[in-house]
């Protein structure tokens, strides 16, 4: 694609010296006209300011060269950057949004092709030449009829299924026995804390935070005491995780795409997301989707000598938070449920760091 | 009316002017100046977001000390971010847009003398001007001007700990927009008020071009949502510097707590989206009604279905008031919210929907003149589909939960409202151009700005899309963090080479406007061959728009090839013959 661009980039700025020059030949206009005289005017004498026949077929046929254009930039982008998208949804409520993410693509996809079809198409069948008439056509209350009745249909449909979806995806209070975590967010770097036996979460307020109780946990909340604040996730496959969202200086936004997951962490508030991951991050290794991205990957990372990368699962920041926004990440593990608590057993409550 | 006229000197002609053509001139040529500041830091920051690395002698000529060995700092990158939308927003597709076009438009396509107060009309001007040199000026402070995003949301745009623009530069910001907010509202309360009063004889609000519609409604959406902002504003004023808690609570930074308590950042973000989503259409919305204008005029035919067109701006204008939480699905509002604003936004789609048929029905079957705002308007309704289509994925509160904040959101607004909205104002220029100076732009320079331009706009915004749904982020000083988004570094490339390519092809214009003021070929009376009153003024300008009586309207202005008349336009001053029907 690089190499096209920059053949384009060529002949564009070929042409662009050739109008420079034909701008220079306006001086000449400028300066004198047939008889001799000065004149007052940059375009040839001769020039109609408005479009001609000629202009009206030369830029007729050009939005149809256009349209060829378009289309393959579209195809292209379509189907062939298909390599570098992010795999299927690593989680059991992405999946839904998986779908209509494709049903909508689809149908604007059907809708886009077949509007710039006919917007371009017209533009050059119709272009003003041969003493062309206009057909004297205002209204027609039919075709209005059709084109506010068909989209209102269509998208009442597609509202509907978002709307499921939507309150599939936010509606927490039907979990069963869910994992309580709390993501906490600050300039510039992410903690997280498991709610330990009781699977509830202490009170926390930035009020609290001292030493090593960096999150300000209040320690007087008697389910505090077991609560285990860690720096890197780990989630068990198969369970619901329902996140709480903490932030302590400015807003953050808790974005883990792989799980088409996404909360802004506010200070002052405490916000929800939840979902049950549904491969592990050896399992989401191997699928199909991410090996190629992860090749691909490692073809460039190769090409530059660097070490080969390994697929990992991340929380990023997608909120405009400072200077190191574009560096405030985490990395998620998802493993077996055995997996998960043998790592938990390991991690200090926030009583034994304390003491 | 010329009899009263006293003389002018130079002061209340050119600069103190009180007359709408002037006044439309100079909010153009301060648009464009913006503009051209606007887009030369698109470039900036497109270079780093290409070739993160990098040095740049260009960077390292303008940043000054915001800049290390050529490489811009990471404060900077979001300054330039932030201070690109901020312009390209509101002082040139809001200010230069608007203000240019309801300015020259609606006393000469009304058949009016003037707007209704010249006075205010001069005061808004001088308002909007004062508040660009304040942004302006904002540029130069020492920490470096706002760059909290052009959304400013606290509590970064308000504790200068956060971001070190948040100091002076955000105060200077803040300042300037609450004058931009002032100068916006004597602005459009003056349209509203001349289209309402001051119509020509036979002038019925049936009759009004599309231009004027979209003007007339776009006045009301602005008085009714501006004021918001400014609200928005003052209250984030009060954050900063008299220690009121309005959107703060609970903040511990630098290492030590603040006493602020009670706030919520999720009030501003209310407050600023009720003006937010509105300005959308108040950017887009005039250039689409100066795109029914050149289209009919250029397909020799009537615009298809008036009435669904004006039906369409007023239930776009309607619904664009009670979207604005959209932008919000994922701020920890209440999910059933989000609900409800789903339902509300993808209504949006139906009237544009209807609005996008009806231009390329108005196309079928015409006798299509490829002026250089022709070509501008078709690309319109292309950018405008392209980009409308994506907002169905948008405005799904399940779909935004993946592409929130990626650069999906930022291909679609700026295909949907940025470059339809420079497409509007293209062809608008080059449509008008004739009217504001007596002369016209060079064709074969239009042709060749409008081509680069396209082909430029969907090479940068197309394929950012996809970048957006692979997951990339936007405001990223840097994607080298992230190893999974190393194989999206050669489309950022390509989008930087496609962006220059684009920036460069602006100079064509700027030459081609400049040089046509004083050079261009004198315009004769009507060179469209157009059917709305601004064409039966004289070429030469004159204070009080016709040297004799006002013309007094008789038919619509939509009689492009009528049959039963010679000619292929009928302009509106014209009778009916008799037993003609009114379309």
């Amino acid at each position: 694609m690089l190499a096209l661009f920059y053949i384009f980039i060529a002949v564009a700025v070929g042409l662009g010296i050739w109008q420079l020059n034909r701008l220079s030949s306006y001086k000449q206009v400028i300066l004198n006209n047939d008889k001799g005289e000065p004149v007052n005017a940059i375009a040839k004498s001769e020039e109609n300011p408005v479009a001609t026949e000629k202009d009206n077929d030369i830029h007729g046929k050009f939005f149809l060269i256009f349209l060829i254009g378009f289309y393959l930039l579209m195809t292209y982008c379509l189907f062939f950057m298909n390599d570098i998208m992010l795999p299927e949804s690593a989680s059991i409520e992405g999946e839904n949004d998986d779908n209509l993410f494709l049903i909508t693509f689809i149908l604007i996809g059907v809708v886009q092709f077949a509007t710039q079809f006919l917007l371009f198409y017209f533009s050059f069948k119709y272009r003003g030449i041969n003493n062309r008439k206009a057909l004297f056509y205002a209204d027609s209350h039919k075709l209005e009829l059709i084109w506010t009745t068909i989209p209102t249909i269509v998208l009442t449909a597609l509202i509907g299924y978002g709307l499921y979806t939507w309150n599939d995806v936010m509606d927490l209070s039907d979990s069963e026995n869910p994992l309580v975590i709390e993501v906490y967010a600050q300039q510039f770097n992410w903690q997280a804390r498991y709610a330990g036996a009781d699977n509830t979460l202490g009170r926390g307020n930035v009020r609290n935070i001292k030493g090593i109780n960096t999150i300000g946990i209040d320690m007087t909340d008697a389910n505090s005491a077991d609560d285990i604040p860690v720096r890197e996730l780990h989630l068990p496959k198969g369970r619901k995780i329902v996140f709480k969202f903490r932030s302590q200086d400015v807003l953050h936004s808790a974005y883990m795409p792989h799980f088409r997951a996404q909360m802004n962490c506010v200070p002052g508030m405490v916000t929800e997301f939840g979902f049950t991951p549904k491969f592990t991050t050896q399992e989401m290794r191997v699928q199909e989707e991410t090996v190629r991205k992860v090749n691909g990957i490692n073809k460039l990372r190769k090409a530059k000598g660097e070490d080969p990368y390994e697929f990992e699962y991340l929380l990023l920041c997608n909120k405009i938070c400072g200077a190191s926004h574009y560096n405030m990440q985490m990395k998620i593990v998802v493993e077996e449920e055995a997996d998960f608590y043998s790592w938990l057993k390991q991690q200090k409550t926030i009583t034994e760091l304390v003491n | 009316m010329s009899e009263h006229h006293h003389k002018e000197t130079f002061v209340t002609k050119y600069i103190f002017s009180q007359d709408h053509k002037m006044i439309s001139k100079q909010f153009l040529v301060t648009g464009i100046i913006m503009g051209v500041i606007g887009v030369f830091m698109s470039m900036l920051f497109r270079l780093q977001i290409a070739w993160p690395e990098r040095s740049f002698s260009i960077i390292e000529a303008f940043l000054g000390h915001h800049q290390t060995d050529g490489v811009m700092d990471p404060d900077m990158y979001l300054a330039l971010v932030t201070i690109h939308g901020t312009i390209m927003v509101f002082f040139v597709l809001t200010a230069g847009l608007s203000g240019t076009f309801s300015n020259l438009l609606i006393p000469l396509q009304i058949g009016a003398r003037d707007m209704a107060s010249g006075f205010m009309n001069m005061i808004s001007y001088w308002l909007f001007f004062i508040s660009s040199v304040v942004m302006v000026i904002s540029l130069f402070v020492e920490a470096g001007p706002a760059s909290a995003g052009w959304t400013i949301y606290p509590p970064l745009s308000a504790l200068p700990q956060a971001i070190p623009g948040s100091g002076l530069g955000m105060t200077l910001w803040l300042v300037s927009m609450a004058i931009f907010v002032a100068s916006s509202l004597i602005g459009s309360l003056n349209y509203i008020v001349t289209i309402l009063n001051l119509r020509t004889k036979g002038m019925k609000m049936t009759r009004l071009p599309l231009t004027m519609w979209a003007f007339f409604i776009t006045a009301i959406i602005g008085v009714v949502s501006f004021p918001v902002l400014l609200s928005a504003a003052l209250l984030l004023i009060f954050d900063r510097s008299f220690g009121t808690s309005f959107y703060l609570s609970d903040i511990f930074i630098s290492g030590e707590v603040l006493h602020y308590q009670g706030g919520s950042p999720v009030l501003f973000e209310h407050l600023f989206w009720f003006l937010g989503h509105p300005e959308v259409y108040i950017v887009l919305l005039p250039a689409l009604g100066i795109t029914s204008e050149v289209i009919a005029t250029n397909s020799r035919k009537p615009i298809f279905g008036y009435r669904a067109m004006v039906g369409s701006i007023m239930a776009i204008a309607f619904l664009s008031t009670i979207v604005w939480g959209h932008h919000m699905f994922i701020s920890g509002m209440n999910p059933f919210l989000g609900s409800v604003f789903t339902f509300t936004t993808l209504l949006i789609a139906i009237p544009s929907a209807v609005k996008a048929f009806n231009y390329i029905t108005t196309l079928w079957k015409g006798n299509l003149q490829m002026n250089p705002a022709m070509l501008f308007s078709i690309g319109l309704v292309s950018t405008f589909i392209t980009g409308g289509l994506t907002g169905i994925v948008l405005g799904d509160s399940a779909l935004d939960i993946n592409v929130h904040d990626t650069y999906f959101v930022v291909a679609h607004f700026h295909l949907v409202m940025g470059v339809s909205a420079i497409y509007g104002m293209y062809a608008g220029i080059y449509h008008w151009f004739p009217k504001m100076y007596g002369r016209m732009m060079d064709k074969t320079l239009g042709y060749w700005h409008f081509w680069i331009t396209a082909i430029a706009a969907y090479g940068v915004f197309f394929p950012m899309h996809f970048i957006g749904l692979a997951g990339l982020p936007r405001r990223y000083y840097s994607n080298t963090a992230f190893p999974l988004f190393e194989d999206l570094a050669d489309v950022n490339i390509v989008i930087t080479l496609f962006a220059i390519l684009g920036g460069l092809a602006q100079i064509i214009f700027l030459i081609n406007f400049f040089l046509s003021i004083y050079r261009g070929k004198k315009a004769t009376q009507n060179p469209w061959n157009s059917t709305t009153l601004e064409w039966t003024t004289p070429v030469e300008a004159i204070h009080g728009n016709w040297p004799g009586k006002i013309p007094s309207v008789e038919r619509w202005a939509y009689d492009y090839s009528k049959p039963g008349y010679e000619e292929d336009f009928v302009p509106q001053n014209v009778p009916l013959k008799e037993g003609e029907e009114e379309s």
